[in-house]
């Protein structure tokens, strides 16, 4: 099947308008007689689901988690980015596009990405009137922070718990609706397979996560809303729920799969400390407005630090290596966080790495305290301030930008970052990768829809900092809400579709029967067994650094290792109970198949872009070199792959990326 | 280290549930809790036991999901910090710990250590929210500013995560402070003010029919409180419940 962008013809301004004011509308009346189901209720499903249900369609919204505001999006700490320009700055609809198509290295589709930023400001509008508490100035007005890879301030936050405030705001819309009996939520359930009729998406199969039951939910068009795949790394910033099922299952029903080894390695996150870690945390990218990030100059005092004989704040200035400021003078400590990552890397790989197991780096808030204490006295009119003092002064700014971040690390890590710099290591964090979707974020199969990080559309290769809350709020509040209408006007006569039919029958047996699988394997090793040798084959050969025989290899080793979790996987407990190992073992089942096709993406796409850094491609000489080459002469597509069993034997679609509105750049930060 | 851990065993809601003693070993002190439970149930699935189900999920203190009552205390004995976030360092080696599920009549337990929180659910339903719809045609985002004191109490409100420590820790097991909590960040805000009569009154019924007790000002939930919401929250509730009723 050939792919079909669908985007809309005529200036790229002018596509969304142009589009909203041809679509077809479904009338109210009718609205009311067609069903939606929606899967996650994370910032994209959530608002998917509240902004549906405002219009009259009957959702049907879906959470393993115990309630929706739950969904993983809670998490997201920086902030939400809006081309406002109340800073006046020079920010714009344009820049804002700009910027991040630029930060996903020019592999993302320039129409939905524009779109994107067009509709960005919106969503400040209606957070605020929903009563998101977004940060204030003393003024009243809202304020802006900065974040990685850009040169404006766009960037609108609620302490460090943005992801919170909004997918709160996202959760009350639902409540609103819940209370209206437009939504029925069902917590606590997982959706275990999609269900065609006649090549449309008609329903869904999920399981009662508390009793165990099989449920049969019919629809007349299916949302898929279920974030991203960082957890085939075992190890990464997701929470231990996520996971690519739901995705998985569409892929195996005919949705093409885009991209899947683009994935964003956030710069800075916590180190690892033992083989019992569960998940990395991650601390906000804000913390590199104002935190340095360094590792010593010299390895004598790389090994001084590692034995306890130094400590990091012994090292003076000149004995330190600030090796992003060094390398990208323009953007230093803020250019975009695969280069961030890739540079820890570097330091680390060439033995500077400064704890036990060689893999951190200083992040050091020394200069910013120093800066903000003597800003501070300053202002309050203080004459020849102390240096305990200024200390004193600038702590308390630093404190309340990021107190609870600061807090949180001196939970994990049992030390004081106020006092001694932090230690960072990159961690999996986003996949840009996912379903592939058109202009009107329908995958390849009718009636099935693909929103939020679960699918590929807007970051391209990498995305930027406080993005993903943008798209997954424009998503599901402004653009599906238009779009899956324009479907729906074709289904006003279907009527209410039958569960108890065969293809209902078909998808509920596959379910059941790979239950009394898992039930009755009684193996020798348990889920996370697998889970775990799936990671690190997965960071240690499809990592931050790729090269065809590590990915080969990978692509063998899962193979493999897929085979064996088949023979050996042991699942205690019943089907007809709450069984956490059971939900697990079939999400870990899907990761070892999509953990293969992401390393087959990554053999088959020879260059250097964003996240993805093929060490057969880099650049060989003048002020780049070194750096990642992207080659837009061969790879300008998004690689789509169709399942045909084996995740080996996936089938190559291309949709060739076109850019009129920006012109292809070497990505430069210097 | 080495440790002993008494732990609440119960099916499901229809059965009795039971302490059950079980012993992990070579426990390190930079685990996270629920890490040393993960090496427990490996340690179960092993053995071809059932482990221990417990909720969990952000394992990053945000998502309010984990709830366990450690040793007589919600989250157990650190401060500030959901269960996920506390760390091994805070026990010694030969240390037995007690492990129940968050216990009120409006938390009933579903599986182990798992309860259902639904309730706070309907509450939110009951009025949590302000009635705006989501077209994105509402005015711009600055046409009304507010000031920084009355935003940053907002979202001190704001921060609370759902978890319920402040149910299971209380005495006379209440959610004044989850519903408190809400209740402030909107009618702190000029976008709140417009149903903020109505929404008190409506949260607050909702929050007694789920079972739910009264406030006797024990203060002990802000003690237990991951978030540190404060008590003051209760008390805005109450002038504000009054407010409506006048």
């Amino acid at each position: 099947m050939a792919l079909d962008s669908k985007v809309p013809k005529g200036p790229i301004k002018d596509k969304w308008t142009n589009y909203i004011n041809h679509i077809d509308l479904v009338n109210p009346a009718n609205k009311r007689n067609i069903d939606i189901i929606v899967v996650g209720t994370g910032l994209a499903g959530g608002s998917a689901s509240a902004t549906l249900a405002e219009l009259g369609y009957n959702v049907k919204a879906f959470a393993y988690q115990d309630s929706p505001r739950r969904a993983h999006s809670i998490a997201a700490q920086g902030g939400i980015n809006a081309a406002k320009n109340y800073q006046g700055d020079g920010d714009s609809v344009y820049r804002l596009f700009y910027d991040t198509v630029k930060g996903g290295d020019y592999r993302s589709r320039e129409a939905n990405v524009y779109r994107l930023a067009e509709v960005s400001a919106n969503i400040i509008d209606q957070c605020v009137a929903q009563g998101v508490p977004f940060a204030r100035d003393y003024g009243g007005l809202l304020d802006n922070r900065s974040f990685g890879g850009v040169l404006v301030s766009r960037t609108f936050y609620a302490k460090g718990q943005t992801g919170q405030q909004l997918l709160l705001g996202a959760y009350s819309a639902m409540n609103r609706q819940i209370a209206r009996g437009k939504i029925e939520m069902f917590n606590r359930h997982e959706m275990l397979d999609v269900v065609k009729v006649d090549g449309k998406a008609r329903g869904i199969i999920a399981r009662n996560l508390v009793t165990g039951e099989i449920e049969r939910h019919s629809a007349h068009a299916v949302v898929i809303a279920t974030g991203g795949y960082g957890n085939v790394f075992f190890l990464s910033t997701n929470a231990m729920g996520s996971n690519a099922t739901a995705a998985w299952k569409i892929h195996k029903k005919g949705a093409y799969f885009a991209n899947p080894c683009y994935t964003q390695i956030h710069p800075t996150c916590i180190p690892r400390s033992g083989d019992y870690q569960s998940k990395l945390t991650l601390m906000s990218e804000s913390l590199r407005n104002d935190g340095r990030i360094w590792v010593p100059k010299n390895l004598e005092d790389v090994k001084a630090i590692r034995e306890g004989r130094k400590k990091p704040t012994d090292l003076a200035p000149e004995e330190r290596d600030y090796y992003l400021e060094r390398r990208y003078p323009a953007f230093g400590n803020l250019v975009p966080r695969d280069v961030a990552s890739r540079a820890a890397k570097e330091r680390c790989d060439a033995g500077y790495g400064v704890n036990q197991t060689g893999e951190a780096v200083y992040l050091d808030f020394a200069s910013a305290i120093d800066r903000y204490g003597k800003e501070q006295a300053k202002i309050q009119g203080i004459d020849k301030p102390s240096k305990a003092k200024i200390y004193e002064l600038g702590q308390a700014i630093v404190e309340a930008k990021y107190g609870n971040l600061f807090q949180m690390y001196e939970k994990i890590v049992d030390e004081n970052p106020y006092e001694t710099p932090m230690m960072i290591y990159p961690a999996v964090h986003y996949t840009m990768g996912g379903i592939w979707v058109d202009y009107n974020l329908q995958t390849t199969v009718p009636g099935l829809y693909c929103i939020g990080e679960a699918n590929f559309s807007d970051h391209g290769a990498n995305r930027l900092g406080a993005s993903a809350l943008m798209q997954g709020l424009a998503d599901g509040y402004f653009v599906l809400p238009y779009t899956i209408g324009d479907y729906l006007s074709n289904e006003i006569r279907t009527g209410k579709i039958a569960t108890d039919t065969k293809e209902f029958d078909e998808a509920e047996k596959d379910v059941t029967d790979r239950i009394d699988f898992f039930i009755n394997n009684k193996g020798t090793k348990s889920v996370d067994y697998f889970h775990k040798k799936l990671g690190n084959i997965m960071w240690n050969k499809a990592g931050m650094s790729r090269n065809e025989k590590d990915l080969k290899d990978a692509m063998a080793e899962i193979k493999a290792l897929r085979e064996e979790f088949w023979k050996e996987v042991s699942v205690p407990g019943s089907a007809n109970e709450m069984n956490t190992e059971l939900a697990k073992a079939g999400r870990v089942a899907d990761f070892l198949e999509l953990g293969e096709l992401f390393a087959k993406d990554a053999l088959e796409r020879n260059e250097s872009c964003g996240g993805h850094f093929r060490e057969e491609s880099v650049e060989l000489d003048g002020e780049q070199k070194g750096e990642a080459k992207r080659n837009d002469k061969d790879y300008a597509y998004v690689s789509a792959w169709e399942y045909k069993g084996e995740p080996a034997d996936a089938v190559l679609h291309k949709e060739a990326l076109e850019f009129n509105d920006i012109e292809l750049k070497q990505r430069s930060y210097k | 280290m080495n440790l002993t851990l008494k732990i609440w065993r119960q099916n499901d809601s229809s059965t009795k549930g039971r302490m059950v003693d079980y012993k992990v070993s070579d426990i390190s002190e930079h685990m996270s809790f629920l890490e040393m439970m993960d090496v427990l149930n490996e340690q179960l699935i092993g053995k071809g036991e059932e482990p221990v189900a417990f909720d969990h999920d952000c394992r990053e203190g945000i998502c309010g999901m984990c709830s366990m009552y450690i040793n007589g205390e919600a989250h157990g004995p650190d401060r500030g910090i959901t269960t996920c976030q506390l760390h091994m360092r805070t026990f010694k080696d030969g240390d037995t710990i007690t492990i129940e599920p968050f216990r009120a009549a409006a938390f009933p337990v579903i599986k182990d250590l798992v309860v259902d929180r639904s309730a706070f659910d309907r509450i939110q339903q009951s009025g949590g929210y302000i009635s705006v719809n989501t077209s994105g045609n509402t005015q711009d985002a600055n046409t009304t500013p507010i000031s920084k004191h009355a935003a940053d109490t907002a979202m001190d409100a704001a921060t609370c995560i759902g978890c319920g420590a402040c149910v299971a820790t209380c005495k006379n097991s209440s959610a004044m402070l989850f519903v408190g909590a809400k209740v402030s960040q909107y009618a702190l805000l000029p976008q709140g003010q417009v149903e903020a009569a109505d929404r008190v009154k409506n949260m607050v019924a909702q929050m007694d029919l789920e079972g739910f007790g009264n406030c006797t000002n024990t203060g002990a939930c802000e003690v237990e409180c991951p978030k540190g919401i404060s008590l003051e929250n209760i008390a805005r509730m109450n002038r504000e419940l009054m407010k409506a009723n006048l």
